[in-house]
């Protein structure tokens, strides 16, 4: 069956339905990851968007449920230049096409994506509509893209109920709180692996409950740090989260964020975010840590930045910027053992060449074995 | 960190002569490293053996030094040149082993000159089996259990502990000569010992065999900072077992999920970090199709093959950057030439997907076994880019110029199916196809996964193209706008379409344009579209957007057609034509568009022309690029028989052909034609005929008389040429000529066996420059491009050149030629004849250039645009004599091919080239000897001389000059006799046939050090003759199979003194 992709901007792409058959607004957004599709579509931060993937050739390796980076595939929308019928690999559990149906997402192959990507990148992300509608009006499909905007999605992917998670090597050695604002998976298997006992909570929960720590028979254990994760939207409508945010940082205790967290953090204290013209989405991202002098090769996914300049000096430092353009890619605070990045260290899908900073908040938090 | 300041003179070494294994990539590597070096303010001495490469250009480097590549004469290089520095990674293996034996020897210490980049330390952790089994252990990167070892008892002993089949790889060995599979003991013993022999270290590896795991590649570069990257990853079609060289190879990974493909480019940066490279590595991982395990297969740490397959893929400089590394420079200081705004810091996304496909020389060595193993066999290879895998194979297969045009060969229509599975375990060249064909004939794709190991998810690729030509068969007549469009988005070229729906090639053209299918061209830009780029570095697609740059820059635009993939008798030179014409179109202020779809060439580098387009050099393929840019002219001189098959087909489009027209071509190529030229210029030539069939061609050759040349017409080196003695070999030559369909009538010529002289021409319409006139030493018979050549000539009188010169202007006038012209004389009889013409670049052209520094590509690219040699500057007739004598020698990669018989004749067999610079002859060929690494008896020495009756007189005075020397001389019976009775002192030793010790024990015994054996005639391989040359090859005895190279090496001895070479620095000439 024939799709349409209809963009704000006017601009219409023609192509095949793949996925659920059925009309979805959403932002569209472009990534440059040639791997990680699933981890891709099942990455919370990309809820109530669409997502043009720059390499055309998708669906090659299937999917399997082993590389789910949530419970469910939270993008709205996947559009690819060509999807592979079969999937091949020793993981495979099924394809990607089928995939796409049972978990209704809807999709358009036969896109030229380079354009659609260049059409981006000009002039930034914006909404869109994909259709199997022979015919469509053009004023009402418009009237739809402008009045769509990505909100509430934080509520919308974060869980219902905190979830303890066993550390999966070395015995129990620290006890992490991570904030689910739309983590990924393997935020919780980074930290367990290196001996952490995870207890992710829902975005909303205040901050009290979490300093208050975790209860072990009838008594409280406090928490050695607090992860902040990544997730959805733009950082400021999160008001309440951010008030929690600011009474964890005032706490003193250890925290980490990545992606949103940094950006929830930087403006619980006082620095603003802006929205990208097309932000940064890929597993190419040159970051260089400017305390080490060093470049590392991150995995991104963000469409909101941290303006540097709103940053107090005296409150927190840019430790990290992307090599690319300069923008912010990550914050030493002032207050001991608080720092944050913008990109992912998790990784999955992309390069894993900044997980040692998990290492680095393992060892800000102290004590434990290797103290 | 910025550059190093105490950096200011470097010695660059180059890779030497193209061989199998390392071809062309070294050439735009050192080419690319050395501007990189000099945009630094950087002094740079270059030194390689090879003078048909762009980096022996005097613009390229300070200094050059086209020298042997070997510790004496780069040792003399450093004395005279005192570099500061010396950068070893960019010369490949050559390069890399030369600079570890001068860091050895202490000869670096010596003068003080450091190893830039990589330290030697990191080098040999690299490339010593066990050094870098440790170190890979120390990091947890698993490797093949693996052992290495130094004889063949201690081979066998750890194959019987591990279990067989087992790989046996040589240490410190181009292309892993030497190797092999072995699945029992007796064939691990014979490929242990060749491998023990062929090591420099006299070590081979023997390993488990993971032969059918994926192979995958990854392209990784560091600096002295730490920071590292990778560049792009690359997954063979082939699975483990085929060496990477003659693999499929698609970029980036295609079947591995996230997981798998960060595994391993995690484990390539760890690798590269741990070993402590600074600048390009190449790590190749076998990975289990069916779990996570995997195994470090090899590392080089240096810029190889695959870098230049990944920079061409990615549009990454690999080898600019690993120069700027060197200097001292980190990746983010670095800009991103692509973008001009981001750095070289961040790794290559794709959004398209390249294939490349090797070109292997099966064609030319009809004899040789097909089969693909360790050991590298293709001489070149095609790389094609397109938005699906499906496309970038139907481009790359067109590219190969092997006349199959999709992913079907027509012979294997004749095979019942069971036969087509049977084909299925063969490991060769044609598995692609015959793959296809099983696939056609409805074998499971598991079934074809199951037997060969390849991918279901190529398989299914591959399924998907044959049901496209279903679909295409089934709408016989015309086919719908949808079908259409399908299969040119899978790049299937109209004539295929063609021929699938039953109609004519311009007939689906027209129809595709009704449908409004037409094609557009995308951008390589190393970032997906990311950042704006502006890279003129284009491919085609049938999307939508057409991205090349269609602004009109005032000047007029001139499209410069490439020479495709290296083949035997089309190499490097012709790319370093094309990109000369280039540069000097350039310099007249003309918009140069290339079209070429060689990864390893200079040509496509995107920086060289203003427009790179990387397609198959195909009428259809080059057409969409000629509507797009609608070129004021094109130029079709100097990329070899490729180009010039198009000239037709261009002029048909409409497009001026810049000098030389299509019908001075033809006219040169024709045999009726072009006797009829010679006629009306009252020259001489070899009576012949041209004729089609078997029949024709015996009644021709008993009219003129045997001995005959028997040749197709339109070839390449010689393709097919035999000399032919009598009617048994011009029944066994139609033969073969035959096996493949011949557009073209086949010529039968008198043979004379004279003097071979060959001269470069450049003709403007009224004079002719003739730079020089080169010498053969072989006697006609032996291939121009096989002979060694001398320049100036030594032998030809005044009276002659004036003759060659009256010929080539008359020639050239009347063939219309306005170019360059190259012409191959005889001189037999005391009269000059021609052989053969050439209205185009020939090998010779780069070499001629650099040692009479006459700008010869330049003055006929000037000249093509209608200027005067008058105006030029470099003046006309016959250009002055160098002071230096230059001798051009040969160089083959016998060695790599089984059963190619290393006998030379009228085929073109070598792969490469050296040169020999020097005051006079004999030295000149001593150096040159020294580069092609043949060495010439010393006294003490032994040479075993076999001959063939013709030769036997000839042979008494070589044998005695030996003998002078001090050489013992061994000789077969009849051989042995003669010298015996020519008074020459002689030792008897046993035919092949003969009870041990024989010739072939003696051979193996390595106390031979020359063979001298020349070949009866024709193309049976069960000759004794075949045997001993073979055997020669394998036990790297050097062997030579014409009685002039014989004389040629004895003048070397008796006449040259290593002593006395004395480097010389070319652009002092």
């Amino acid at each position: 069956m024939k799709a349409t992709l209809i963009l704000a901007n006017g601009a219409v792409f023609r192509g095949d339905a793949i996925g659920a058959l059925e009309e979805r607004v959403c932002e569209m957004v472009f990534n440059t990851s040639m791997t990680g599709y699933q981890e891709i579509l099942t990455d919370p931060s990309y809820a109530g968007q669409g997502v043009v993937m720059s390499y055309p050739l998708m669906g090659n390796y299937g999917v399997n449920h082993e590389d789910n980076e949530s419970r469910r595939p939270w993008a709205e929308a996947l559009v690819v230049r060509h999807l592979s019928p079969v999937g091949s690999n020793f993981r495979c559990e099924g394809g990607l096409g089928d995939y796409l149906r049972q978990h209704n997402i809807v999709g358009i192959q036969g896109v030229d994506t380079r354009a659609l990507t260049k059409l981006l990148r000009s002039q930034g992300t914006m909404n869109g509509m994909i259709t199997c509608a022979e015919h469509f009006h053009v004023q009402e499909v418009m009237e739809k893209l402008a009045a769509y905007r990505v909100s509430g999605t934080v509520e919308r992917v974060t869980r219902e109920e905190p979830q303890v998670y066993a550390p999966t090597a070395g015995s129990l050695d620290r006890r992490v709180a991570l904030m689910d604002y739309g983590v990924k998976q393997n935020m919780v298997e980074c930290l367990r692996k290196r001996g952490c006992e995870v207890t992710v909570f829902p975005a909303h929960t205040p901050a009290a409950e979490i300093l208050r720590g975790e209860r072990v028979g009838a008594d409280y254990v406090p928490y050695d740090g607090v992860m902040l994760s990544n997730g959805p939207g733009d950082p400021a409508d999160n008001v309440d989260i951010i008030k929690e945010v600011r009474a964890l940082y005032e706490s003193g205790i250890p925290l980490f964020a990545v992606c949103l967290g940094h950006q929830l953090l930087a403006l619980a204290t006082g620095a603003k975010t802006h929205k990208m013209v097309f932000g940064h989405r890929g597993g190419n991202h040159p970051v260089k840590d400017l305390e080490a002098g060093r470049c590392f090769i991150t995995s991104q996914n963000h469409g909101y930045v941290v303006d540097g300049d709103t940053v107090d000096p005296a409150v927190a430092r840019v430790s990290h910027v992307n090599v690319n353009d300069g923008t912010v890619e990550g914050l030493k605070y002032s207050r001991p053992n608080c720092f944050t990045v913008q990109f992912h260290p998790e990784a999955s899908p992309g390069p894993e060449d900044t997980e040692y900073l998990f290492d680095r908040f393992i060892a800000s938090m102290g004590g434990g074995r290797n103290a | 960190m910025p550059k190093d300041p105490s950096i200011k003179k470097v010695l660059v070494l180059g890779s030497g002569p193209i061989v199998i294994g390392q071809a062309a990539e070294f050439d735009y590597a050192g080419t690319q490293a050395c501007r990189a070096l000099k945009e630094e303010g950087v002094e740079v001495v270059l030194v390689n053996s090879n003078p048909a490469t762009i980096m022996t250009d005097k613009d390229i480097a300070d200094h050059v030094y086209i020298e042997p590549l070997n510790v004496d004469s780069v040792t003399q290089i450093i004395q005279m040149e005192r570099p500061d520095s010396v950068l070893p990674t960019l010369g490949g293996q050559t390069g890399l082993n030369l600079a570890m034996a001068l860091h050895e020897n202490g000869t670096l210490a010596k003068y003080g000159v450091r190893l830039l980049g990589t330290s030697p330390q990191s080098i040999h952790k690299a490339e010593d089996r066990q050094g870098f089994k440790d170190c890979m252990e120390s990091i947890g990167q698993p490797c093949v259990t693996s052992d290495v070892v130094e004889s063949v008892d201690g081979a066998a002993a750890f194959a019987e502990q591990i279990g067989y089949p087992v790989i046996v790889r040589p240490a410190y060995t181009l292309g892993g000569t030497g190797g092999g599979i072995a699945y029992d003991e007796p064939s691990l013993r014979e490929i242990a010992d060749r491998g023990i022999h062929l090591s420099r270290v006299g070590q081979v590896l023997i390993e488990r065999c993971i032969a059918g795991w994926k192979e995958i590649e990854f392209e990784v570069m560091r600096d002295s900072a730490g920071n590292v990257i990778q560049i792009c990853s690359m997954e063979n079609l082939d699975p483990v077992g085929v060496h990477t060289g003659d693999s499929i190879v698609v970029a980036p990974t295609q079947t591995l999920a996230n997981r798998e493909y960060q595994m391993l480019r995690s484990a390539a940066l760890d690798i590269i970090t741990a070993l402590g490279i600074e600048g390009g590595c190449n790590c190749q991982f076998a990975l289990n199709p069916d779990s996570y395990e995997y195994a470090v297969i090899e590392v080089n740490p240096r810029v190889s093959r695959s870098s230049a397959l990944a920079s061409k893929a990615t549009g990454y400089p690999i080898a600019k950057v690993a120069a700027k590394i060197a200097l001292g420079f980190t990746l983010d200081e670095i800009p991103n030439a692509v973008t001009g705004k981001t750095t070289a810091c961040f790794e290559p996304t794709l959004d398209y997907c390249v294939l490349k496909i090797p070109r292997l020389p099966f064609d030319k060595f009809t004899t040789a076994s097909r089969t693909l193993g360790t050991q590298m066999k293709a001489t070149g290879e095609v790389m094609a880019i397109a938005n699906s895998f499906e496309g970038a194979l139907m481009k790359a297969i067109r590219s190969l110029e092997l006349n199959v045009r999709a992913l079907r060969l027509p012979k294997l229509d004749e095979y019942y199916t069971d036969e087509i599975e049977d084909l299925l375990v063969n490991v060769d060249d044609e598995r692609l196809f015959v793959v296809a064909e099983a696939l056609r004939r409805g074998v499971s794709p598991r079934k074809i996964n199951s037997i060969t190991k390849m991918d279901l998810w190529f398989l299914d690729r591959f399924k998907n193209i044959i049901d496209m030509e279903e679909a295409l068969i089934r709408c016989k007549g015309e086919p719908d706008a949808d079908a259409l469009r399908r299969a040119k988005e899978m790049c299937f070229a109209d004539s295929y379409i063609g021929w699938l729906c039953q109609m004519e090639q311009k007939d689906v053209k027209a129809l595709r344009e009704r449908y409004g299918i037409v094609p557009s061209f995308k951008m390589v830009d190393t970032c997906a579209a990311e950042f704006d780029a502006e890279t003129p570095y284009y491919y085609s697609s049938y999307d939508g957007e057409n991205e090349a740059d269609a602004r009109d820059t005032g000047k007029k635009k001139v499209l410069v057609l490439g020479s495709g993939p290296i083949r035997i008798g089309q190499g490097i030179e012709f790319d370093y034509c094309s990109v000369h014409s280039v540069w000097a179109l350039k310099r007249l202020g003309y918009e140069t568009i290339i079209v070429n779809n060689n990864p390893e060439t200079v040509s496509t580098d995107f920086d060289v022309a203003d427009k790179l387009y990387f397609e198959p050099l195909t009428a259809e393929d080059v057409q969409n690029i000629v509507e797009q840019e609608k070129p004021w002219g094109a130029v079709v001189q100097f990329g070899g028989q490729t180009a010039i098959k198009l000239a037709k087909a261009l002029t048909d489009m409409g497009v001026p052909i810049l000098g030389t027209s299509s019908d001075g071509v033809d006219a040169a190529e024709d045999r009726e034609r072009f006797d009829e030229i010679l006629n009306q210029c009252h020259i001489p030539r070899a009576k012949g005929q041209t004729v089609f069939t078997t029949e024709e061609a015996l009644r021709a050759a008993n009219e003129i008389g045997y001995p005959v040349l028997v040749r197709p017409s339109y070839v390449l080196g010689g393709q097919g040429m035999e000399i032919a003695y009598n009617d048994r070999n011009i029944t066994d030559f139609m033969r073969i000529i035959n096996l493949t369909v011949q557009e073209h009538p086949i010529l039968i010529d008198k043979y004379l066996m004279g003097r071979e002289v060959e001269v470069d021409g450049v003709f403007d319409g009224e004079d002719l420059l003739i730079p020089g006139i080169m010498e053969h030493v072989e006697r006609a018979g032996v291939h121009s491009g096989d002979s060694i050549s001398v320049y100036p000539s030594i032998h030809v009188e005044d009276k002659h050149k004036k003759t060659i010169e009256r010929y080539t202007h008359d020639l050239a006038k009347a063939l219309g030629v306005i170019g360059l012209i190259n012409i191959q004389f005889i001189i037999y009889d005391d009269q000059v004849y021609v052989i053969e013409v050439n209205p185009r670049s020939s090998r010779t052209i780069p070499y001629i250039s650099k040692v009479t520094g006459v700008p010869i590509i330049d003055l006929a690219t000037k000249v093509m645009l209608g200027q005067k040699l008058r105006d030029l500057g470099w003046g006309y007739g016959l250009y002055r004599e160098a002071d230096y004598f230059a001798v051009k020698m040969p160089v083959f990669s016998f060695e790599k091919l089984a059963d190619v018989d290393t006998g030379l004749g009228p085929e073109m067999k070598s792969t490469g080239e050296v040169l020999g610079i020097a005051e006079s002859f004999p030295q000149a060929l001593l150096k040159a000897f020294k580069g092609a690494n043949m060495r010439a008896p010393k006294k003490g020495g032994r040479i075993i001389l076999t001959v063939k009756d013709e030769d036997k007189g000839e042979a008494v005075g070589i044998a005695r000059g030996f003998a002078d020397l001090g050489v013992e001389i061994l000789a077969t019976e009849g051989t042995c006799r003669t010298l015996e009775k020519a008074g020459v002192p002689c030792t008897p030793v046993a035919r092949v046939s003969e009870a041990h010790p024989n010739i072939m024990d003696m051979i193996a015994s390595g106390t031979i050090d020359l063979v001298i054996n020349t070949p009866t005639r024709g193309r049976r391989q069960n000759t004794d003759g075949f045997k001993i040359r073979r055997a020669a090859v394998e036990h790297s005895v050097g062997c030579v199979t014409a009685i002039d190279t014989a004389r040629a090496l004895l003048t070397a001895r008796q006449q040259g003194r290593s002593r006395d070479l004395q480097a010389i620095d070319i652009t002092k000439i």
